[in-house]
This record gives structure tokens, C-alpha cells and sequence, in this order.
């Protein structure tokens, strides 16, 4: 666990650096055809994505979690979801528990967010709690604790600045070198260029063309081989990799979009939040490896919990070829038992049923939304809204007048 | 000179690599402790949560005082066993954690105090604190692999026994029900 986080930072280095390397590049040729210097280009790239990162690494987790409306709740808010939390952070052995965000959302989905475990935040949606039951959620927030325990979260972050900046920079060059063609160019210097910075020109265009679209392919390559690693964690801390699979399943079988998820936050999300029914889905343009391959690769995990099983998996569902995991974090670990699954019988015994499942979520929404609840002599709850004037409401079923 | 030059660079190199080793085995062995205080909070946690449940539940079950008696008589135990050693205390938790399941087996054929919401959110609590018992126990031998395995493997194993790091000891589970849960497999 500890050694798989040190191989992938070795790793994840050296695609950044790809990634940095791509938009020095850009800011190159920018800077050679609009400025006359590319060293100058350059500058204007870094301190752009200097700023950007500035803004993301100390705000990023806010401006993610107030683009997703999400509320924070405390432990007595909903203690199932706060002990689930609390559980998967005893498993991993994090040091202190990630604060805990609801979406008012009826979509599926999760997301971790934070750029250290010390700040670390983890979001789901309303939806989210109303369909899985306990091993379910388990599994989910196993995988957005294993997002905080591997420093996904930051990495992701600053890939993702990558990105937007490269594709800022190509958006504003293309623009431009199309309107300045438009007018017929201001190219003061050209005149004494010759051919060889003719060519060096046209290679430019071409880059700024194409940079976009390969740090684009860099990234979706990170954050994808970053679910699969949250997975297995997921399934080694739960030891129940069912419980993460039939999550997946009850995601996958609903469609309906995150409502306040944005391109730039769907790689934080445990599924794709835009994805559509029925996508061929194993591309390389997509941040998410296809659902029904990740549960494939869970549910074929019949020897153990432990990575080695998962990467076992994988290369099962692959046909041979390179696991997943990385060989360090495998070496010198463990076998690792899978958990019986829970009777069905017994579970339902143990559990909440979907509708008081559901009625305890719609209720905690209408206290997180600071509604007022009073109850009727006649049983029932009236909800009042925070704005309500007026000293007194009447009850809609039995007509008598209650007291706010 | 050369000859020199060598010697020193070996002695060096040497050292370096018993630092490392010494405070690889130091970090190991606090996160061992670290883990072993994780499952400390829980276990208190869960021998607080027991009367409570026991004063609930005792309202609608008149007929199981035996099964009462021996979670109160159990988690006493446990509780005079803290302290006293990981082996003696999984033994003690382990006792515990069988009257436990027994009860709540026995509970089902309650469904008054099924509806009781105060029973409802004590038993959230008392699952929880088993889950959390579990998943702390899961990390704790999981850390303790890591450093035994460390203590004992040549070359750290002389650098621990120079320096006294001793292996640790599992926490094992010794009821019959849950021994016999986990398959273990060799894949």
C-alpha cells in the first residue's frame, strides 16, 4: 500500500513532466509567431499556469465542492455515512477523517476531493445514499479514500491545470492566427525570415493543433489507471470487492447526469457524471475506464482482497498482457481473505429497507436545507421552509393550525 | 591513497544504509503502535456502547436474561483485559465479540424494539464499532507483517537485533464464529 504510492509518484512525475514539457512547447511556438521570441512565450506560459495552480491548489477543493452545491454534514447529521467514512479510514490507515460533503443530487456519483489526506474532502449525492445499501457505500467511499490515500487528488489537479492551460493557450492561438489571416496579419518581422523559420512556423501551427489533444490523451491515460488503482485499494481495504462491484452496477444502470458537474470535475467523480447509456465505452478520450470492465475485474477476484489478486484480475479480463498495479506495491505484501458476503436474509434483517432508506435521506435534505420540521397532532411531519413569515401553518391534512 | 578513498566510501555507504534501515524499522514499528492505539479507541468505544444497549434492550426482552448476562459478564472481562497484552485481550475480544453476535441474532424476534429508534441507533453504533474493530484489527496485522517480516529478513533482521526491535504479536480473533470466516488463500 505504502510502496504503491511512492512508484506511482515516480511515475505520475514523469507524465507531468511530459505535460509541462508539452505546454512549454506551446508557449514556444506562440511566442515565436505573435512576439518575435519564444523565450518570451514560454514566460507568459508558466506564469499563467503558475497563477492557475495558485488558485487550484489553495481554493481548488472550495471552488469544487461550491460548484457541486455540496453541504457539509456533521456526525449527527447521518451517522451511517460519517461511520462508513470513519471505517475505510481506519482501513487505510489514514490519520484523520476526510470531511464529508452531500450533493442534493438524485444521480449516483461520488467524488473525492483536497490536495493533501490533511484537507481531504469527500462528496456524495443524495441519490447515492437512497440506492446502496451498506457494503455498497463501502465500497464507493473505499474508493474515494483510496483518491485521498494515493494523492490522486492533487495529481489530478495539477494535470488538470496542465490541460486547461494548454487548451486555453491553443484555443486563443487558433483564434487568433485565424482572425489575424482575416485581416492580413500584423507579422511586422516576417519579411527577413527566410524558409527555415517558414518551416519552423508551420511545425508551430501544427503543434498548437495537436498539443491539446495529446495532453489530453496524457491525461485521460493518468486518470484512468488512477480508478483502477482506487479500486483495488477499494477492495483491499473492504476485502469485499462484490460490495464495490454491485455499486458500480447500480451506477452504471442510472443515467441520470450529475446536475452541477462540470468537464473540469468530471475526472473527480467515481463514474464518468456525463456518461450516456449505451457508449462504447473503451476509448482512450475517456476519463473513466468502461463500468462493466471495472466490475468484471472485482467480481473475477476469486483468490483474495489483496492488490496481487486485483492485478490477477485485470490480466484475466485482458488476455495477459501488463497488470495494473505496480510491481513494487505487490512485492512483499501479504495474502489477503476476501469477507463472507452477508446473507441476503440477514442483511435485510440488519438493514434499513429502501423506502425508510429514502425517507431518511429526503429528511436529512430538508434539514441540511435548514427546513424546519414540525410534527401534526394528526402524524403529519409539515416541512417549513427557512423564509416562512407567518407564525403559524396550517396542517394540509387534518386543518389544524400548528405553531412554528 | 586510492586504497584510502575506498575504505572511507564503503564505511559511508555502510552507515547510510544503517540509518535507513534503523529508521525503516522505527517508522514500522510506530505504525504498528499507531494502529495497535486505533484498535484501543474502538475496543473502549464498544465496552461504552454495551450497557447502554444492554439497559435498552432489556425492557423488551425479558426472556433472554442469560443471553444479557453473558454479553455484561463478557465485556467485564474485556474490559479487565486491557492492558494486559495483545494476546490476552484479542482472547478477552474475542469472548465479547461472539455474546455480541449472539444477542443480536436473538434481537430479530424482537420487532418491537426493532422500532425502537433510540435500539435502532444504538445498533448502528455497535455495528459500526464492530466494522471499525474489524477494518483497525485488518491494518493493525497487516503492519505488523510488514515489520516482523522487516525484523526477521536478512540484512535488517541484524540491525533490529543490535538494536532491540522485537517482532510483534498478531491480533487474533478467538471466538469460533469468526475463526473460521476468513478464507485465506496462497494464489
Amino acid at each position: 500500500m505504502w510502496e504503491q504510492i511512492r512508484s506511482n509518484q515516480i511515475r505520475s512525475v514523469i507524465l507531468v513532466a511530459g505535460m509541462a514539457a508539452l505546454l512549454l512547447l506551446m508557449g514556444y511556438f506562440l511566442g515565436l509567431y505573435f512576439l518575435d521570441s519564444g523565450t518570451g512565450g514560454m514566460i507568459i506560459a508558466l506564469i499563467l499556469w503558475a497563477v492557475m495552480n495558485l488558485v487550484a491548489f489553495f481554493q481548488g477543493d472550495n471552488i469544487m465542492l461550491a460548484l457541486s452545491k455540496a453541504k457539509k454534514i456533521k456526525r449527527d447529521d447521518y451517522p451511517r455515512l460519517y461511520n462508513i467514512v470513519e471505517e475505510m479510514r481506519i482501513a487505510s490507515g489514514l490519520e484523520r477523517i476526510p470531511d464529508i460533503y452531500i450533493i442534493d443530487d438524485p444521480a449516483l456519483n461520488a467524488f473525492a476531493t483536497g490536495r493533501d489526506p490533511n484537507r481531504a474532502a469527500i462528496a456524495v449525492t443524495s441519490g447515492l445514499l437512497q440506492k446502496l445499501n451498506r457494503d455498497e457505500l463501502q465500497g464507493v467511499i473505499g474508493h474515494e479514500i483510496a483518491h485521498v490515500n494515493n494523492r490522486d487528488v492533487l495529481l489530478m489537479t495539477l494535470c488538470g491545470i496542465l490541460l486547461g492551460t494548454i487548451v486555453i493557450l491553443a484555443w486563443y492561438a487558433t483564434y487568433m492566427l485565424f482572425f489575424s489571416s482575416m485581416t492580413g496579419g500584423r507579422r511586422s518581422s516576417s519579411s527577413g525570415g527566410g524558409q527555415a523559420q517558414l518551416i519552423i512556423l508551420a511545425v508551430g501551427i501544427i503543434f498548437i493543433i495537436l498539443a491539446p489533444i495529446a495532453a489530453q490523451l496524457i491525461y485521460f491515460a493518468i486518470s484512468r489507471k488512477r480508478e483502477y488503482l482506487a479500486d483495488s485499494s477499494a477492495a483491499l481495504y473492504t476485502r469485499y470487492p462484490e460490495g464495490l462491484a454491485s455499486a458500480l452496477e447500480k451506477l452504471a444502470a442510472s443515467t441520470v447526469p450529475v446536475k452541477s458537474a462540470n468537464k473540469s470535475s468530471a475526472p473527480m467523480y467515481i463514474i464518468n457524471p456525463f456518461r450516456k447509456k449505451a457508449r462504447a465505452a473503451s476509448d482512450l478520450s475517456s476519463t473513466h475506464p468502461p463500468i462493466s470492465e471495472r466490475i468484471r475485474i472485482l467480481r473475477s477476484m476469486a483468490g483474495g482482497a489483496s492488490l496481487a489478486d486485483y492485478d490477477n484480475a485485470f490480466r484475466q479480463i485482458h488476455k495477459g498482457g501488463r497488470g495494473v498495479i505496480p510491481p513494487s506495491a505487490i512485492a512483499g505484501a501479504g495474502a489477503v481473505g476476501l469477507r463472507p458476503a452477508v446473507p441476503e436474509a440477514a442483511r435485510r434483517e440488519a438493514e434499513l429497507g429502501k423506502v425508510e432508506r429514502t425517507r431518511e435521506v429526503s429528511d436529512l435534505m430538508w434539514h441540511l436545507n435548514n427546513y424546519k420540521t414540525i410534527t401534526c397532532a394528526c402524524g403529519t411531519k409539515l416541512k417549513i421552509p427557512p423564509k416562512l413569515k407567518s407564525a403559524d401553518v396550517k396542517c394540509p391534512h387534518c386543518g389544524r393550525v400548528n405553531r412554528v | 591513497m586510492t586504497a584510502v578513498y575506498i575504505i572511507i566510501g564503503i564505511v559511508v555507504i555502510l552507515l547510510i544504509m544503517m540509518a535507513s534501515t534503523y529508521n525503516g524499522l522505527v517508522r514500522l514499528r510506530n505504525r504498528v503502535r499507531n494502529a495497535w492505539a486505533q484498535i484501543d479507541v474502538q475496543l473502549k468505544r464498544r465496552h461504552d456502547l454495551i450497557p447502554n444497549l444492554v439497559e435498552t434492550a432489556k425492557g423488551y426482552m425479558k426472556h433472554e436474561r442469560g443471553t444479557f448476562e453473558a454479553v455484561t459478564k463478557a465485556r467485564n472481562l474485556a474490559q479487565k483485559a486491557v492492558g494486559t497484552g495483545v494476546g490476552a485481550q484479542s482472547k478477552a475480544e474475542g469472548e465479547l465479540s461472539g455474546a455480541l453476535a449472539r444477542l443480536l441474532v436473538v434481537v430479530e424476534n424482537y420487532p418491537d424494539l426493532k422500532a425502537n429508534q433510540n435500539f435502532l441507533a444504538l445498533q448502528e453504533e455497535l455495528t459500526s464499532t464492530e466494522n471499525k474493530i474489524g477494518f483497525s484489527r485488518q491494518y493493525y496485522n497487516d503492519s505488523v507483517l510488514r515489520y516482523n517480516n522487516k525484523t526477521q529478513m536478512f540484512p535488517s533482521n541484524m540491525m533490529a537485533g543490535m538494536m532491540g526491535f522485537k517482532a510483534s504479536e498478531f491480533f487474533e480473533v478467538k471466538a469460533a464464529e469468526e475463526r473460521e470466516a476468513p478464507k485465506v488463500s496462497f494464489s
